[in-house]
């Protein structure tokens, strides 16, 4: 196991840029996300960082070695893939052997750990089957194991939870969360989805056009997001945006209350009208969609909790007094990096 | 009931037009049979109805063909060719194939082109100066010559064939197999060989099937009984002495024909599927 | 900011020699074989080609010499030349649209699902299926001058007399006639096979839509399946033109180019002079007039398969 990092990373396919300087440093154990919009290059950095392709300029360091040369099969990563790459002619016990085969392991050594791979995952009783025997959870657990099997110096996973539903996704999040805690191998996870990234990453690094735009744990992230891009991709609904003397102010649907739900506490609070337009009732939720008074051509979300809000307090087509606690306000500037204050 | 009446005849001119259409594909193989399982005096009698047997059926064509004849010797020498041609063109073919597909990118694209469109120069350009280089290998009347140059129009085509089976194949799979540790070339003989099996055995199909089609560089380069491939033999070399040959020619012709004939049917789909290589999607 | 424990290194491992990992160096040694062996037995005999049309190389006097175009000039004098030039337009023009028009029907009759079809399908495809040399011979007993089953047939049926019996081989404007269907008849079961890959790859819904949209049988046919088709039933009619334009072998075993020429085409002419009679640089100039009609079509071929990306 190893830390891995890359030192301004670039990668071009003909003209354009899919990896535009990225510099990231992974500590040993560390679980990276890297998250992003589709095409924004975390998969081309990932596919970089496994050897799967050279990068056009920058270093790459994994476990100490400049590995920039080296092919995959001696830079002692794991991959797993979207769709699992699962050898399709080999039973699942020879799936999980593969890696260690190719390693020149003793026999009686790989029996061992295929063993004990298979039943950290459960999936032992499995073991003759063929994968296309198996369902969409089964393969994903074993790419997991196969992945593991050989305790890589860092494993790498792309989008592995994109092919299931949603209900085993859940499941699935929280086994490869475990694991990785109880091997404890530096993990970098590909995904666009951000909750994956927020619930299982210790860091995160947000991902934009070939650049990073952040990096930072999840609270950091989510709470002080370094610039515009960040704060409206991360959070459902995005972070609303007020356009205010050439910058920018933006605050959480969350924390866009009715006024009389809000005490001043510290720093005191801003003020708003907000006229109601639509709400959603969710539950455990509801979305509260309007304008504010002086910028009626921005849509503004409103998240509440349905059991302590009044009904006439939200009742659409009316203005109603609304507040975000000053804390909560973030600044941004003309070029949508965030600043201290205007 | 005038309806009833409509879809009757349209039912009927459907039928008989596909009936049409088989008669003309298949009567001159009917035409074989049954002339191979004449006997001579039924089959030179202008009056007797060729359609049918007039006398009983014989075997003596047959007979006469395996022993009087070298045809038993042609077929082996067009199992030899076919088989040495297969493994030349695999060998070429098949990481050729693959290189195209995955490892050579771009230029790859253009080079593929480039190399199928070789298949599509004719025999009828290069038998003249081929027969000399035969001869400068020392193969002029053999059909080893035809073991050297049957692969320069089957290794294009089967480049081409395969590289479209591999462009379709998944790439995660031979990509885990290089993150789990092999070589490029290891996930290749490892992972890329088994699974496009089926690809491989269409491509074997139709090189072999394309050396026993193949007739031009075998008319020009052999003229020894013995040495000929079994088309030409059957096309050639029956026809001198006896005048009623027929019978023979058309046992040879029948029973070289049937492999062939089978193995297209069996694997035509893929054949498609190869040659227009996905031209409309 | 997380430190990194490990000191760094730029040391590579010797254990291994990763140069056949690079792709483009794979890449490179797995197509090797297959481009030389192309090089060397197509490439170099075609260079071969191109030097014996401009001597006077024959197998009796393998010289050598130089002597520019006198071959050309000598071939485009010679009429039976001029005949067999005329002969493969003909022969590849009339055959490849005969070939095409039942192609296209026999598609249509074969796109409907009716029970028998796979075995429907396997009997068509025989003629393109079976080594041509052999159906060629087997055409050639049924148009043999005495015992011909097609004459047989007509007299049966009252159409001709016995007296007035056709010579179709013996007969230049019959023998042209036979060569161009036998061909005709061997393509176009190919014609129909790419048809159907063609018309069964159009998306239904593309169909659908156009029938909802109000299109008629034909106006789906003519304005919406044909063209989506076409770069396929291009690629297909391309590779009919080619082997129809520079075969031999059905004029070869049908009729020898005769009578006295009338079914000589390029290809055949080609190995008269240039095998039979030795005369090898007359010949390779011979075979080299198939270039332009060659050239032609790989230019059109080349647009196709580009179109086909689309």
């Amino acid at each position: 196991m190893a830390a891995v990092l890359a030192r301004d990373i670039f990668k071009t396919f003909g003209e354009t840029p899919a990896v535009d300087g990225i510099t990231l440093t992974v500590a040993d154990g560390e679980f990276m996300v890297l998250l992003g919009p589709s095409g924004c290059g975390k998969t081309t950095f990932l596919r970089i960082v496994c050897g799967l392709e050279r990068q056009t300029s920058g270093d790459l360091i994994i476990g100490g070695s400049v590995v920039n040369d080296t092919p995959p099969r001696a830079r002692g990563v794991a991959m797993m893939f979207q769709s699992y790459g699962l050898y399709p002619h080999y039973t699942v016990r020879n799936n999980i052997a593969f890696p260690l085969r190719t390693q020149r392991i003793p026999r009686k050594e790989i029996d061992g750990k295929v063993e004990w791979a298979s039943r950290l995952l459960g999936i032992d009783r499995l073991l003759d089957r063929r994968p296309r025997q198996l369902s969409g959870g089964e393969r994903q657990r074993v790419a997991l194991a196969r992945a593991l099997v050989r305790e890589p110096t860092a494993l790498l996973l792309d989008e592995p939870l994109s092919n299931l539903d949603a209900k085993l996704r859940a499941s699935a999040r929280l086994d490869i969360k475990q694991f990785q805690q109880r091997i404890g191998v530096t993990t970098i996870y590909v995904t666009h989805d951000q909750v994956e990234a927020m619930g299982m990453g210790d860091r995160i690094a947000v991902i934009d056009h070939g650049r990073i735009r952040q990096v930072g744990t999840p609270t950091e992230i989510y709470d002080e997001p370094a610039d515009r891009f960040v704060a409206t991709f991360v959070g459902t609904p995005p972070m609303n945006l007020l356009a205010r003397g050439g910058g920018c102010l933006g605050f959480r649907p969350e924390n866009f209350l009715p006024r009389d739900m809000i005490d001043g506490g510290h720093g005191g609070i801003t003020e708003f009208s907000f006229r109601v337009d639509r709400s959603e009732y969710l539950g455990s939720e509801r979305i509260v969609y309007g304008v504010i008074d002086g910028f009626d051509t921005q849509v503004i979300t409103a998240r509440l909790p349905p059991a302590h809000v009044a009904e006439e307090s939200i009742r659409p087509g009316e203005w109603h007094p609304f507040a975000v606690r000053n804390s909560a306000l973030r600044y941004f500037d003309n070029d949508g990096k965030r600043t201290s204050r205007h | 009931m005038q309806r009833a009446i409509g879809i009757a005849v349209r039912e009927v001119s459907f039928y008989a037009a596909v009936a049409l259409f088989v008669v003309l594909t298949a009567f001159p193989f009917y035409w074989m049979l049954i002339t191979s399982l004449k006997t001579n005096p039924d089959l030179y009698n202008v009056t007797n109805i060729p359609f049918w047997f007039n006398e009983a059926p014989t075997l003596e064509h047959f007979k006469y063909l395996f022993e009087q004849t070298l045809f038993a010797r042609w077929l082996l020498n067009s199992l030899v060719i076919g088989i040495c041609v297969v493994a030349i063109t695999l060998l070429a073919a098949l990481p050729a194939g693959y290189s195209l597909a995955r490892l050579t990118g771009r230029g790859g694209e253009a080079l593929g082109i480039g190399i199928f469109l070789t298949y599509l120069v004719p025999p009828t350009l290069l038998f003249l100066p081929l027969s000399r280089i035969v001869a400068w290998f020392g193969l002029q009347n053999s059909m080893w010559s035809l073991v050297l140059v049957y692969p320069t129009f089957t290794i294009p085509f089967c480049t081409w064939l395969l590289m479209g089976f591999f462009k379709a194949m998944p790439i995660e799979i031979e990509e885990a197999a290089i993150v789990d540790g092999c070589s490029r070339l290891g996930a290749f003989v490892k992972m890329v060989i088994p699974l496009s099996l089926p690809a491989i055995l269409t491509a074997v199909i139709f090189t072999f099937t394309l050396t026993l089609q193949e007739f031009v560089y075998a008319l020009t380069f052999i003229s020894s009984s013995a040495q000929k491939p079994v088309t030409l033999g059957v096309a050639t070399d029956l026809i001198r002495g006896d005048i009623f040959f027929w019978g023979e020619i058309m046992a040879g012709a029948l029973i070289a024909s049937i492999p062939v004939a089978i193995a297209y049917n069996s694997f035509l789909d893929r054949f498609i599927e190869g040659i227009t290589g996905g031209a409309v999607k | 900011m997380v430190d990194i424990v490990e000191p760094i290194v730029a040391r590579r491992s010797p254990r291994y020699r990763f140069w056949l990992d690079r792709s483009g160096v794979l890449g490179a040694v797995f197509v090797a074989p297959a481009i030389l062996y192309v090089l060397l037995l197509v490439g170099g005999p075609f260079l071969l080609a191109v030097y014996y049309s401009i001597s006077a190389y024959t197998i009796y006097d393998p010289s050598w010499q130089f002597v520019g175009l006198a071959n050309f000039r000598q071939i485009v004098q010679n009429p039976a030349f001029l005949e067999a030039l005329e002969n493969t337009f003909l022969f590849t023009f009339a055959s490849q649209l005969l070939g095409l028009i039942l192609g296209k029907f026999g598609a249509l009759l074969l796109l409907r699902p009716f029970p028998g079809r796979k075995l429907v399908r396997a009997l068509i495809i025989l003629p393109w299926a079976v080594p041509i040399a052999l159906a060629s011979v087997a055409w050639q007993w049924m148009f043999d001058s005495l015992y011909s089953v097609i004459n047989w047939t007509l007299i049966a049926l009252g159409i001709i007399d016995r007296a007035q019996a056709p010579n179709w081989l013996g007969n230049p404007h019959l023998a042209m006639l036979c060569v161009i269907v036998v061909n005709a008849w061997r393509f176009f079961p190919f014609a129909i096979v790419i048809f159907l890959a063609g018309i069964t790859s159009v998306p239904q819904d593309v169909i659908d839509a156009a029938t909802v949209d109000g299109a008629g049988f034909w106006r789906r046919n003519y304005q919406i399946i044909m063209p989506m088709i076409l770069p396929i039933v291009a690629i297909g009619l391309i590779f009919g033109i080619v082997f129809t334009f520079t075969d031999l072998s059905v004029v070869y075993l049908l009729t020898n180019g005769g009578p006295v020429g009338a079914t000589s085409v390029l290809g055949f002419q080609g190995f008269q002079v240039g095998i039979v009679s030795g005369d090898v640089s007359h010949g390779a100039a011979i075979s080299l007039f198939m270039l332009p009609v060659l050239f032609i079509v790989v230019v059109a071929m080349l647009r196709f398969i580009r179109r086909r990306d689309i």
